[in-house]
């Protein structure tokens, strides 16, 4: 699956340039945390590379053309109008997998996100919290070789942050890369391996995490982890 | 305010003694306005949820002119399909005209463009909840299409009723094509017609109240069978 290659990647929206050019290369290892201002282009990053955003200029390669495997959780979280378990059965259904086992990854992935009492209930019900926890339980329950977050955990509470950072945690040991956009500098210093600082739609920055939070090359991300505004 | 006393006391009179032609009419009248509630709707919707998620050339004009193929004159419709039906026409030899089959197709004409723009309506807003979610997802077209139906049910159940009250209280088209023949098309709309013509319009109110209990009936037993007001699977 990996490496994966942008090269002389850009989108353009209404004649504006919105991402790039972009040159990077992402290899298997992380969680990679995306970091940035807001408006730096770190959802259209995420997006590109999972196939969803039309691409202006460039390429996008992975190493094995099928990358189909890929699962994507978005910033407010979509969930269908329909219960919880069946929010977890859907992506599987849609490839036809045998009941028995669809009814087993429903079972073991509700447990593990602590839904296992609103089986049943409409997901529409759910918490902020519950809703994110549903959506990356239904993104990880095809087994993706990688999972793109962007910033899931804006707007929730402490535990479900921290609910979330484990359940990312494990994800990673399991084998499955990670790759999230966000904008919280601790949530950043916890969960990464690797990091991309995002300025005005360019990567301005790239390096293991201790690199580039504990000595960052370029004044803009120093300013930006000082927490100084970035025009 | 006699003549809707009489009516009512007519309607009553009518349903306590168990009329044996009311129930005649009132069922033909639900089983041809059901049939093509039912044929309607599975043309309609899968078409109103298909133009919401694809995009091609002329799709605005598609839309527009199934929005305005809802105010189709039920009689016009009568009138073309009572040509198109009769011996003389295309689609004399399948021998329909007066024949409640010939009524369902003219209310199948005329209620599919509502279901449609209403279903339409429904899961181009679904869609825009859903479009980034179904595409990251991978899914092909008929699985968008499938997904956006099953989880709109709701407000597709509303365009299906719409698409029933406009079918059950239709008068027009299916007097032309169906000729309000006594035990083989006579449904409550045209019954109400004739007695109207006739002059006893204490039958025809008391006919008129049957009618009107009848598609509340038929509502609230849709949205009580489906469950629409329970908590939880809506």
């Amino acid at each position: 699956m990996f490496p994966l290659i942008l090269s002389n990647l850009s989108v353009r929206r209404h004649g504006k340039t919105v991402l790039g050019p972009i040159d990077l290369v992402i290899d298997q290892g992380g969680p990679t945390m995306v970091i940035g201002p807001n408006g730096s282009g770190k959802t259209t990053l995420l997006r590109v590379m999972h196939g969803i955003e039309h691409i202006s200029e460039g390429t996008v390669d992975w190493a094995q053309p099928d990358h189909a495997n890929h699962a994507y959780v978005f910033q407010s979280p979509v969930v269908l109008r329909r219960t919880v378990a069946e929010n977890l059965s859907y992506p599987l259904s849609l490839i036809n997998l045998p009941k028995l086992e669809i009814n087993a990854a429903v079972e073991y992935w509700i447990e593990r996100i602590g839904l296992g009492k609103v089986a049943n209930r409409s997901a529409t019900r759910l918490s902020g919290g519950e809703r994110q926890k549903l959506a990356i339980a239904r993104a990880l329950i095809r087994n993706p070789e990688v999972l793109f977050l962007d910033e899931p955990c804006s707007n929730l509470d402490g535990q479900s942050t921290r609910e979330i950072e484990t359940l990312l945690l494990e994800t990673a040991t399991a084998g499955t890369r990670v790759i999230m956009a966000t904008h919280d500098m601790g949530q950043a210093r916890r969960l990464a391996a690797d990091v991309i600082f995002m300025k005005s739609g360019r990567i301005a920055e790239t390096g293991l995490a201790p690199d580039v939070f504990d000595a960052p090359q370029t004044p803009d991300l120093q300013a930006f982890l000082k927490g100084d505004i970035l025009e | 305010m006699n003549d809707i006393t009489q009516g009512l006391l007519a309607a009553l009179r009518l349903i306590l003694t168990f009329d044996a032609e009311l129930w005649e009419i009132s069922l033909r009248s639900l089983k041809v306005s059901l049939t093509a509630v039912i044929i309607a709707s599975a043309v309609a919707m899968p078409f109103g949820a298909f133009l919401a998620v694809k995009r091609f050339k002329y799709r605005r004009l598609v839309i527009s002119i199934m929005n305005a193929l809802m105010g189709l004159p039920p009689v016009v419709v009568g009138l073309i399909f009572y040509i198109l039906l009769s011996r003389s026409g295309p689609f004399g030899v399948f021998g329909l005209l007066f024949t409640p089959w010939a009524m369902i197709i003219v209310q199948i004409v005329i209620i599919t463009p509502i279901i449609a723009s209403i279903s339409h309506q429904a899961t181009r807003e679904l869609w825009a909840e859903y479009h980034d979610l179904l595409i990251s997802l991978n899914t092909s077209k008929w699985q968008r299409i499938k997904t956006l139906i099953w989880d709109g049910r709701r407000n597709l159940l509303t365009a299906g009723l719409a698409g029933f009250g406009r079918a059950i209280g239709e008068v027009g088209a299916i007097m032309i094509v169906g000729g309000n023949i006594e035990h083989a098309t006579r449904v409550l709309t045209t019954a109400i017609a004739l007695e109207t013509g006739k002059g006893d319009f204490a039958l025809a109110l008391g006919l008129g109240f049957v009618l009107i209990g009848l598609a509340l009936f038929v509502n609230i037993s849709i949205h009580w069978l489906s469950r629409t007001e329970r908590e939880g699977r809506w």
